[in-house]
């Protein structure tokens, strides 16, 4: 070290760090740190705190430490009390990824093509059709699903529609995962559409242009310039969509009638008719937690892509 | 003529809801010309570029690329590149990337692409920065590597979309003599649209001045500049004083006219057949002035001195007509005429033409 009697160590020099309260922009963000932390934060503690309670004898829960609600999720408790493993809760937690998972691809395929149209249309056009893409938001969500019972029950529109085309009479499309999956990807839809639409929007037209000029065709196009250039689009929609759809409640109880369930309709029936919050509680920090584990994945993979030169 | 023709267009006509871009235009194209369409901004110049291309079709009319059909062909599948107003590099993709990107759509194998690729990096003096991405590039660099990735496929035609109007002036100057340089060396044939006169004048074979979505006129710089064949061209073309005169008597290709002051003359004419009302064009730089003055010539007086350096502007009055002349300034003495003063003005009966009115 080379330090003479004179240097002063670099914090002395700083300016004396204000209080906190003296900071303007402290008492600015107030409002939303409240809002967080009494709307996100504080009720994360009370589920974390939650699934290590104990259940109570008539449903609640008693506050002694409990691993119970965890051990639950892959273990029976036998009569003896041992424990033996059981894959239901396991085939539940795959089963909410598949749909998820299809929900989100089937819901690009087609995001990509409506977003790419409506970017193409005249301005007034396009407001419009935006507009329309965001109407479904204006109904609640109980009543679209609702309306896809109408479609697909016995006696639905479709099964009608069929009918009169020759099929047998009496066909129903509900209570199965198709069923499930079709209510997912339409509640989903706007979601991906939207971000989607915003990354085709900002794409320079020229460039496309300029890849039709240099002997690309579309696929070529496609693949090469107009993927790589809205991929920031892709994934902030594939998350908006498959982050939700791991939680769905509704369309798993309405449409899959309750039986195929998902991690959501698991978590809400052990807070209802089950009446054992421990393990519902568990279950909701289980799904966090991979849902935590997927962000991450997306955020390394994108800050790979920024570094790649 | 036997010549080779690269392009041909046939009365192409193009309109937009109500606006008629273009109303029946027809030119050829010669292999191996430098050929610029000039015009004022909406006169449907990129429309035509844009048809060339393939990124539209014309409502009427053909376009022969090389005495083949190319109206039903997409772009994808023309021997044609283009260099963008705004380049259009890929943002994602190294500049090599670029450059690359349509060899590899023909279909060139790796090893060719490489050398190819290297071989045109060199030649627009970007070699040294293949690996690194337009927007680390200033925009001379961006323009080079657009000219590049347009000339690495060898297209029969390369279009070029005012590639000039975003660059600063001294670079803009630079730009030109190499893109006249690469169009020799390569011999492609170069289509370029431009509303810069200065320009077209500077790099062109021919020129295709287009007006009101149609052809005005096209010829050689000189022809453009010197035998104009209507008010549009000599107007948008140069500077130039506009009189109106009366046209007396016809004679082949020249005209006896009455000039607003008085003076009864006989000067080359393009546009007039019949007696009446006409337009008398005369360049400034064509007036000459005291000593100088030679050919027609008749007094004005100085009402207004513009010293530019190289050149002197003068306004005259003349018999209350308002006429423009530019002077050299050859040496000090150039610039000696007094402001106010009144002398010989003249100018060579050859160097003006009477349009139309």
């Amino acid at each position: 070290m080379t330090d003479s009697a004179l240097h002063i160590p670099a914090e002395t020099v700083r300016a004396p760090r204000a209080r906190f309260w003296h900071d303007l922009s402290f008492w600015g963000l107030l409002p939303s740190r409240l809002l967080m932390g009494f709307a996100l934060i504080l009720p994360i503690f009370i589920i974390a705190a939650v699934s290590v309670a104990t259940r109570g004898a008539y449903g609640g829960f008693t506050w002694d430490f409990n691993l119970a609600g965890y051990s639950q999720i892959l273990f029976n408790e036998g009569w003896t009390g041992e424990l033996e493993f059981t894959p239901q809760y396991l085939l539940i937690i795959g089963r909410t990824f598949l749909l998820a998972g299809a929900t989100t691809l089937i819901c690009l395929l087609f995001a990509v093509p409506v977003a790419y149209f409506i970017s193409r249309q005249p301005p007034g056009r396009k407001a419009a059709l935006v507009y329309l893409v965001t109407l479904p938001f204006w109904v609640s969500m109980i009543l679209r699903v609702y309306a896809w019972m109408i479609i697909l029950g016995k006696d639905g529109t479709l099964p009608k529609l069929l009918e009169t085309l020759g099929f047998p009479a009496g066909m129903s499309f509900m209570f199965n995962d198709g069923a499930t999956l079709t209510a997912m990807v339409y509640t989903a839809m706007p979601l991906m559409v939207l971000p989607v639409f915003a990354s085709i929007e900002k794409l320079d037209g020229t460039l496309i242009e300029a890849s039709h000029d240099l002997y690309g065709d579309r696929w070529v196009t496609l693949r090469r310039v107009i993927l790589p250039l809205t991929a920031p689009g892709l994934t902030a929609g594939a998350i908006l969509v498959f982050v939700p759809s791991l939680g769905a409640v509704l369309e798993p109880i309405l449409m899959g009638g309750g039986k195929q369930m998902m991690m959501g309709s698991l978590i809400q029936l052990q807070f209802g008719g089950g009446r054992n919050w421990p393990f519902g509680a568990a279950i909701a920090m289980a799904l966090m937690a991979l849902v935590m584990v997927f962000l991450i994945f997306t955020a390394l993979r994108a800050a790979q892509r920024e570094a790649t030169p | 003529m036997t010549e080779p023709k690269a392009i041909e267009v046939k009365s192409v006509s193009k309109s937009f809801g109500a606006y008629q871009a273009l109303k029946s235009v027809s030119f050829d194209i010669g292999s191996n010309e430098f050929f610029t369409i000039l015009g004022p901004s909406g006169c449907g110049k990129t429309t035509l570029l844009r048809m060339l291309a393939g990124f539209e079709s014309p409502d009427a009319g053909s376009i022969l690329l090389n005495g083949k059909e190319v109206v039903a062909i997409p772009p994808h599948k023309r021997r044609v590149n283009t260099v963008f107003q705004s380049y259009a590099l890929f943002p994602h993709m190294t500049l090599e990337q670029n450059v690359a990107y349509g060899l590899e759509n023909l279909g060139w194998e790796q090893g060719r692409i490489k050398t190819r690729v290297g071989e045109m990096l060199e030649r627009v003096h970007m070699g040294p920065m293949a690996r690194r991405k337009p927007a680390q590039l200033s925009g001379g660099q961006r323009q080079r590597i657009a000219l590049a990735r347009a000339l690495a496929p060898e297209p029969e035609v390369l279009l070029l979309d005012e590639p000039l109007s975003a660059l600063d002036l001294k670079l803009r100057q630079a730009m030109r003599d190499e893109l006249r340089t690469l169009q020799r060396d390569t011999g492609i044939t170069f289509v370029f649209v431009t509303h810069d006169q200065e320009e077209a004048l500077d790099m062109s074979d021919r020129i295709a001045v287009l007006g009101g979505g149609e052809v005005q006129q096209i010829g050689t710089p000189a022809e453009i500049y010197e035998e104009p064949v209507n008010r549009f061209v000599a107007d948008f073309v140069g500077e130039t004083n506009f009189l109106d005169v009366e046209v007396l008597e016809t004679t082949g290709g020249e005209a006896t006219i009455r000039t607003p002051f008085g003076l009864s003359i006989t000067v080359p004419a393009t546009g007039p057949t019949a007696k009446g009302r006409a337009t008398l064009s005369v360049r400034p730089e064509k007036i000459n002035l005291g000593n100088q003055a030679e050919g027609i010539t008749f007094e004005g007086r100085i009402t207004n001195k513009n010293y530019m350096g190289g050149y002197t502007h003068y306004t005259l009055d003349v018999a209350g007509t308002e006429l423009r002349a530019s002077r050299r300034n050859a040496s000090r003495e150039g610039d000696t005429i007094p402001l106010g003063a009144t002398v010989p003005v003249g100018f060579v009966a050859g160097s003006a033409r009477v349009l139309a009115a």
